[in-house]
């Protein structure tokens, strides 16, 4: 593949530089504590650029991770090698235990939490006896290979840069896969991705795991390279300056967080022999110099310099191939016991005061389309939240194919066959077309995060990327399936919405406000899919807005005002029903 | 506390460490208020805040002792720069009047600030003055630095922020470490007088933590919940577009904020240098405990930030008496089941980041 070679290059100049005649020892020092800090800074990279968690606590975890080989190295003179499982383990572990109280956070809280948790960790490392208090841990033995003893830093520096290349070779395909698919999501907001099945807390507890993973090994590397671990480097300081190489590289971007040590490391070098000559200072003026830097460079690049260097670089769009012949085994699907595929009744929504869904009661058949329409603030988008689990109910019963599903969690719902588009897009604009709309089979692929890191799921995705393109051809969008979804007009990302719907393959879909944005031709050939679709056995509630849209579409109609039903018919009855009009007309006095 | 032979805990001790909770926690407050402030305005999270501290302490402590503080110096410095941001800012319309606003207030007061201090360093200046001359430095530096770091940042997200923050913390850090060495110093007590209450000894010094503390939490929340001007700043916080839209000016509402935040950092780390030891790099740790307390009132509350504020005090005194080592470990723990109830009452928003 074209993407392999500049990694496959990259890897062979880091090989050969150790082997450069006359290279300065000083400069293999530099670059291990690069590759140190790359691997933590690949870390966060996932967990805040991608994920969208932000934590000013790796350090910790490098401790972690450091603290454990010293430990079992000096005290029960156990093997790095043995020890090193055991580091990622103690790291993964304590992720565990910290990620289950701080990924539940939300918003600044969670930022807050890893600067408390990482300065208690710090502390705690510096008062603990058996790991030496203040003083750390020394003479840990260095890593060996028989009698190799990588005591030299150009020996250890393969060992380093193996585990940084690896580390990212396996980051890239974890995000290149169904589970990175939902990972990338998360920043966006949970509800779309909970729509589709995504477990939310739980993709985001694994990039907390894997990110102090990373972490733990970097630490361990670190113990076996310093030969002794105390607490400095794992203090609240450190994990400032990681999340800085992590922006300052390129927070969304793998080797960003490589660039980014290398950029951090190499100026703090620079910074830390040259600035007391000029100011001729006491130390740490370099904490000055990388202060002003960060607030800088968020607000110059927040985005960071590995995107800025890559569209410098003349680009090749690469177009994924797909199978076409791949298809994906249609759900397993209920059959209706009646007709009825939703019954709603007497549904009930109140916000403090405000009575947003006032005992509405409805049904949707199979193979029928039913519209909602309303004036604004009827309850329409709220009836819709009610259906899908994203809000609870206050009262009344929602039952789809006889089954309860008032208060079931989103995820639920969708594995039900009811799948939904947002009044106001939920994609993720820095995904492609194809990608977004492959969240839609989440829940009909089975590859969990190990395999695709080890690329054991090409099956799995190449069957659910299929799919997606399946059902982009559908509603017409061919053209841009590479197209970021953010370069999309609004009109086209309500339709990549249906697309990514779809790919639930329902037996019910919801739309709210499907034609908002188009024009006049993509709406008749909406409306001409969404007929398809009924007589290919499929229904529809949709939320609309234009009358003659809906007039022409629905077989049913139901009309809400100020959270109640005012009517119920066909369109030709629902045109003339005087409640109708005065609520979108007013009466007249 | 000696470590070893681990003291009784009796009434005289347990009511001392409670004085001394009070005491501490009577900062934590003040330092918390002002993050709330600070939050509520600019929806900035002020790690800085602890620089105030210490800028305001140590500034207090140098001249006290007839040195020329560096952060005069420092605020020059950063007007300068504020200066040419302003210039940058209304390049395309720079009438005199602007200029002239933007130059007295950015180059001219600082200028005037360090003169003054220049004059009075070398004079062995009276307490009054010192802290006066104190307040006005670090509060200069609060109002450039919002101009500097933030104001340009005002529209981004609360993460941004939030590491710009860090930045501007890792930089006056740094600063405070050239200004005022890696010693610690103490500066003189604003008032000598004592008495005793039973076992109990009252300085002062502490009652002048208290009432300064009690003053500034009922103003501010005289300010916020009764005044139009605190309103405003209210609603900066809550939509600045709306906000700017109505008629406020947003940037204005965040100079104020920080200058209240300096003033108050500043008068707190002055409260406390005649009491304790301070470091260039102790306010990050005092400032991260009145974190503790704001984030226990939500960012939000004010009253509740208050009795958090003298909880973490409280927690820290008897932590200190109970397990000295773990102090901070205890401190910073009591934060995270404070976090998760926070985000489990919270109602579960959908925040458009970004």
């Amino acid at each position: 593949m074209s993407q392999r070679l500049p990694i496959i290059l990259f890897a062979l100049v880091m090989a050969a530089i150790p082997f450069i005649p006359g290279m300065p020892p000083f400069w293999i020092v530099l670059l291990d504590n690069i590759g140190l800090s790359a691997l933590v800074a690949m870390g966060l990279v996932l967990l805040t650029g991608v994920g969208g968690l932000t934590s000013f606590g790796q350090a910790a975890f490098c401790g972690f991770g450091a603290y454990t080989t010293a430990v079992l190295t000096t005290t029960y003179g156990v093997s790095p090698w043995l020890a090193l499982p055991m580091s990622l383990l103690v790291s993964g572990l304590a992720a565990v235990l910290l990620g289950l109280v701080t990924v539940r956070l939300s918003g600044h809280y969670l930022p807050l939490g890893t600067i408390a948790w990482g300065l208690g960790l710090f502390y705690l490392f510096s008062k603990l006896e058996f790991l030496g208090r203040n003083d750390g841990i020394s003479a840990i033995p260095p890593l060996s290979i028989g009698s190799f003893k990588m005591i030299d830093p150009a020996a250890i520096y393969f060992a380093i840069w193996i585990a940084v290349l690896i580390s990212a070779l396996l980051t890239m395909n974890l995000l290149d896969s169904r589970t990175g698919r939902a990972i990338r999501a998360l920043r966006r907001g949970h509800i779309a991705a909970e729509a589709f099945g995504v477990q939310t807390p739980r993709a985001k507890l694994l990039v907390f795991i894997y990110a102090a993973v990373l972490a733990g090994l970097s630490g361990w590397l670190y113990a076996h390279f310093q030969r002794a671990a105390n607490p400095t480097p794992f203090g609240a300081q450190s994990g400032i300056e990681y999340l800085f190489i992590a922006v300052v590289g390129g927070a969304g971007y793998v080797w960003g967080g490589v660039l980014g040590a290398a950029i951090v490391v190499i100026l703090k070098e620079i910074l830390q022999s040259y600035l007391p000559y000029i100011f001729g200072g006491q130390g740490q003026l370099e904490t000055i110099v990388f202060g002003i830097l960060l607030v800088g460079l968020l607000q110059l690049a927040p985005t960071g310099v590995w995107p800025w260097l890559m569209s410098r670089l003349p680009q090749r769009a690469s177009r994924r191939r797909i199978d076409p012949a791949l298809t994906l085994p249609a759900r397993p699907r209920a059959t209706p016991a009646s007709g009825v595929l939703l019954q709603i009744e007497h549904a009930r929504k109140q916000f403090g005061g405000v009575i947003a869904v006032n005992d509405v009661s409805f049904d949707v058949q199979a193979r029928e389309i039913v519209a909602l329409i309303g004036p604004n603030g009827a309850g329409k988008s709220t009836t819709f939240n009610l259906i899908t689990g994203v809000l609870t109910s206050t009262g009344g019963t929602i039952t789809a194919l006889g089954r309860k599903i008032n208060n079931t969690p989103p995820q639920e719902v969708t594995k039900l066959g009811i799948a939904r588009t947002f009044q106001h897009v939920k994609l993720v604009p820095d995904m492609t077309v194809l990608e977004n709309v492959a969240i839609g089979a989440h829940l009909r692929g089975h590859c969990g995060a190990l395999s695709s890191m080890f690329r054991l799921d090409r099956a799995d995705e190449a069957g659910l990327l299929a799919e997606a393109a399946r059902q982009i051809e559908r509603v017409g969008l061919t053209d841009q399936i590479d197209a970021l979804a953010g370069s999309l007009s609004l009109g086209q990302q309500r339709i990549v919405e249906i697309a990514r719907a779809l790919c639930v393959d329902p037996m019910l879909l919801l739309l709210d406000e499907p034609a908002a944005g188009l024009r006049h031709m993509e709406k008749q050939r909406l409306a001409a899919l969404l007929r398809t679709l009924r007589d290919g056995g499929m229904s529809v509630l949709l939320v609309e807005h234009d009358m003659g849209f809906v007039m022409d579409l629905a077989d049913r109609i139901v009309v809400l005002d100020f959270g109640t039903k005012i009517a119920e018919g066909t369109p030709a009855a629902i045109k003339t029903n005087p409640d109708v009009i005065r609520a979108y007309l007013g009466a007249a006095s | 506390m000696c470590e070893g032979e681990r003291p009784v805990l009796n009434t005289t001790i347990m009511l001392f460490l409670l004085q001394d909770g009070i005491t501490n926690g009577a900062i934590y407050a003040l330092l918390g208020l002002a993050l709330v402030l600070v939050f509520a305005v600019t929806r900035v999270i002020l790690i800085p805040q602890g620089e105030f501290v210490t800028y305001g302490a140590l500034t207090y402590a140098s001249l006290s002792s007839g040195q020329m503080p560096g952060t005069a110096r420092l605020a020059l410095a950063l007007g300068i720069v504020a200066f040419g941001l302003d210039l940058f800012a209304g390049r395309r319309a720079l009438h005199v009047r602007l200029v002239a606003r933007a130059f007295a207030l950015n180059v001219l007061l600082p200028a005037a600030i360090l003169a003054l201090t220049a004059w009075f360093a070398g004079h062995h200046p009276p307490v009054g003055v010192s802290i006066a001359l104190s307040l006005l430095i670090v509060a200069a530096i609060g109002l450039f630095l919002y101009r500097i770091a933030f104001q340009p940042l005002a529209h981004t997200s609360v993460l941004v922020l939030l590491i710009a923050s860090v930045g501007c913390h890792l930089a006056l850090q740094g600063f405070g470490l050239v200004f005022f060495g890696a010693e610690g110093q103490r500066g003189p007590t604003i008032s000598d007088a004592a008495f005793t209450m039973g076992p109990l000894r009252f300085t002062g010094q502490s009652l002048c933590v208290y009432a300064i503390t009690i003053a500034f939490i009922v103003g501010l929340w005289l300010f916020f919940g009764f005044t139009l001007y605190g309103k405003a700043l209210r609603a900066t916080a809550v939509n600045r577009l709306g906000a700017r839209l109505v008629g406020i000016r947003t940037t204005l509402s965040g100079q104020i904020a920080f200058l209240l935040a300096s003033v108050i950092g500043a008068a707190s780390g002055i409260l406390i240098v005649p009491i304790t030891t301070l470091y260039y790099d102790t306010g990050f740790l005092i400032g991260l405990k009145g974190f503790i307390a704001a984030i226990i009132g939500g960012l939000v509350s004010y009253p509740l930030t208050a009795v958090a504020a003298l909880v973490v005090g409280t927690v820290e005194a008897f932590s200190s008496f109970y397990a000295s080592n773990f102090k901070e470990v205890i401190v910073f723990t009591l934060i995270l089941p404070v976090l998760v109830l926070r985000s489990l009452a919270a109602p579960a928003v959908e925040e458009e980041k970004d």
